[in-house]
């Protein structure tokens, strides 16, 4: 952990106060109707749409002196993205930034939840990139927000349906739909459905930014998800029939990491932080010793 | 190998490092300078202003060199510095018809109040490529000539005065100005905010959807009513003197278009209008932008939404470039998580199919 002097010539974490306040109101209606997309006037940042950049406001508009941000790409801190908006945070605010989940406050993600069970003094920031889940079902916004308001969600269920029809099971593998609380139904983000469960009940706030699109949405701690599904087809998370080659973990997302051109491969974790504290802890996966370091992560 | 990407901090900092090092060139080539950007690549300045939303010449030559003439990455630029500065308020409305014009052309009518001014333009060249620019020949004095007192009335204004063309709805000096940069963009949208939309949107898509629209997609029967091109004095209103006063001037582009229109169950048929202005000097855009402002106000007009160029949410929605670059390019950024999910499943279906169907296979 390290403390950085912030950058002179802007505010702290970048944005102005006045934006921020703006920011923190969409925040606070976001909590009050879970699952619900309200708009804000999001900003133009210093990097591009699409790259995290409601994620950073979201995480900009709540972050204080007293925190410690960790930012995650793919369940990665070293993914050259997530260390680009750690560094941003660094020089823009100073806070302390920490690879541990457990030390954490803020973690801004994209893709994964860690798999470290969240308490209640954190809050998981995700980016968004399209935070309409009916969106591919329906292009229009105007027509989207009217089903929304109907809590007209019958078009999702016929998708859901034909995917069983097509393939015999629900073939959405990532950004798998959720519905919060009973009412709105809810992009997770395109984080695999893996991840789904641990969005219900989640003891941390989690706070969704789709800067490009101008929308935020929240879950407040302990709010019920539930992934769309039929009686007779339920939501299964997706298994791994391999052990992290590391670590040796059964229980986690893995990555698969091609290791020549003649089809060799191994599958480790790809959150690298509770990969890695298992290793400390003394857990030993197949090939650790023999993994390149760049993967293994001793380089660094 | 995609886990190259793991790089971490030193690989970032290297590239950074490298990208310094190539907008530089050959060293042995004298640098270029800002303030020669801004005074010899002028409508590229033009244009970064125009999409970044900020009227700074000294500021887009410095976003032009450091995005290595990339103009969207330059804008883009602009954007960002944009989005630190305090708002203090919005300007009077600029009067284009008090305008120091450098240039003024109409396709309507062969003389104007005011005269044909060509001013400095393409239009007539030769597109020869000018080897003499290569050495770099003395430049010729302009031609020059008094002052001409006459006012330069907006051809539009002369059409109105006969009742030929619709009339622009009256200002309402304190109806709030909407801004599209402080506000999410709410649909449908009137036709201030759509207009916004379209000034700081993509040159290259504003220019293919009016485009479209001569080739029949959401066809408006367009005439260049007038083109003109100069500078304008901005003013604001302040509080504390109780009267406006002027910050200074700027360059803009504006382009009127003059529309068909067959009437309707209740207007009779007169000319329309669509309405185009930038900074800088941007005939293209301005064209498209006025051939686009008509396109869009089909529903308003009782004419059929058909083309793309009259979608309201299909044009607003996409003509930001800094928006779309973004998200189309952050599909370089890693998805392996979500590819992980995708390569499952497909193993899985693959698999299930192979097992479930060996007899149809051997049959054939």
């Amino acid at each position: 952990m390290t403390v950085h002097q912030t950058a002179s010539g802007y505010n702290f974490a970048y944005l102005d106060e006045q934006t921020k306040r703006m920011i923190r109101r969409a925040i606070l209606k976001a909590i009050a109707i879970p699952g619900y997309q309200v708009p804000f006037a999001s900003r133009e940042m210093p990097m591009p749409y699409g790259w995290g950049t409601g994620g950073v406001q979201v995480t900009a508009a709540i972050l204080g002196s007293g925190d410690r941000l960790k930012v995650i790409d793919q369940g990665a801190d070293d993914t050259t993205n997530a260390v680009s908006i750690r560094k941003f945070f660094e020089k823009t605010s100073g806070v302390e930034t920490t690879t541990h989940t457990a030390d954490a406050t803020i973690i801004q993600t994209r893709h994964r939840i860690p798999e470290k069970t969240l308490t209640a003094d954190q809050v998981l920031v995700y980016q968004v990139p399209i935070p309409e889940p009916l969106r591919f079902l329906e292009p229009r916004e105007t027509e989207t927000r009217v089903m929304h308001a109907l809590e007209d969600y019958g078009l999702m269920h016929v998708k859901l349906y034909e995917d069983i029809a097509t393939h015999g099971h629900i073939a959405t593998t990532y950004a798998y739909p959720v519905k919060v609380e009973d009412r709105y139904v809810m992009d997770p983000s395109p984080t695999p459905k893996f991840d789904n469960p641990k969005m219900n009940d989640c003891a941390a706030l989690q706070l969704f930014g789709a800067g490009r699109e101008k929308r935020i949405y929240a879950l407040p701690p302990h709010t019920k998800v539930v992934s769309l599904d039929f009686e007779d087809h339920p939501f299964e998370p997706t298994k791994f029939d391999h052990a992290c080659a590391l670590c040796g973990a059964t229980h986690t997302y893995l990555d698969e990491v091609i290791t020549d051109d003649a089809g060799g491969r191994m599958f480790v974790c790809s959150d690298t932080d509770h990969c890695e504290e298992r290793r400390a802890e003394g857990h030993r996966g197949e090939l650790l010793g023999e993994a390149p370091a760049a993967i293994a992560g001793a380089a660094e | 190998m995609y886990v190259a990407v793991k790089g971490g901090e030193r690989a970032i900092d290297n590239a950074h490092r490298l990208l310094a090092h190539a907008r530089r060139g050959d060293p042995a080539v004298p640098e270029v300078a800002p303030a020669q950007i801004r005074e010899q690549l002028t409508l590229a300045v033009d244009r970064v202003m125009t999409e970044g939303s900020l009227y700074d010449r000294d500021l887009a030559a410095i976003a032009i060199k450091q995005a290595r003439g990339d103009l969207v990455e330059a804008a883009f630029l602009v954007r960002a510095f944009r989005s630190t500065l305090p708002r203090f308020g919005a300007s009077e409305p600029v009067d284009t018809a008090a305008m120091q014009v450098a240039r003024r052309v109409s396709a309507t009518f062969k003389d104007i109040p005011g005269g044909q001014v060509l001013g400095p333009t393409f239009d007539y060249t030769h597109r020869l490529v000018d080897f003499l620019l290569e050495a770099g020949a003395d430049v010729p004095e302009p031609a020059r000539a008094p002052a001409d007192e006459t006012a330069m009335p907006r051809v539009t204004d002369l059409l109105g005065h006969d009742d030929l063309i619709e009339r622009n709805p009256p200002g309402d000096p304190d109806a709030p100005v909407p801004d599209l940069t402080r506000e999410p963009l709410d649909l449908p949208a009137g036709r201030d905010l759509r207009l916004q939309n379209l000034a700081r949107g993509d040159e290259g898509f504003i220019l293919a959807l009016g485009y479209s629209t001569q080739r029949g997609f959401g066809r408006t029967h367009p005439f260049a009513g007038e083109i003109r091109l100069g500078e304008v004095e901005v003013e604001l209103f302040s509080e504390d003197l109780g009267f406006a006063v002027p910050l200074g001037d700027i360059t803009v582009t504006e382009c009127q278009m003059v529309n068909q229109f067959k009437g309707s169950a209740t207007e009779p048929p007169r000319f329309t209008r669509g309405y185009g202005l930038a900074f800088g000097h941007c005939e293209r855009k301005t064209m498209g932008m006025a051939l686009v402002d008509r396109a869009l106000r089909a529903g308003e007009l009782g004419e059929e939404v058909k083309a793309p160029a009259q979608d309201e949410e299909f044009v607003l929605m996409h003509s930001d470039n800094v928006q779309a670059t973004g998200f189309v390019e952050h599909l370089k950024l890693p998805h392996y998580v979500d590819f992980q999910a995708e390569l499952g499943l497909i193993r899985e279906i693959a698999g299930r199919q192979a097992g479930d169907e060996p007899l149809k296979e051997a049959a054939e």
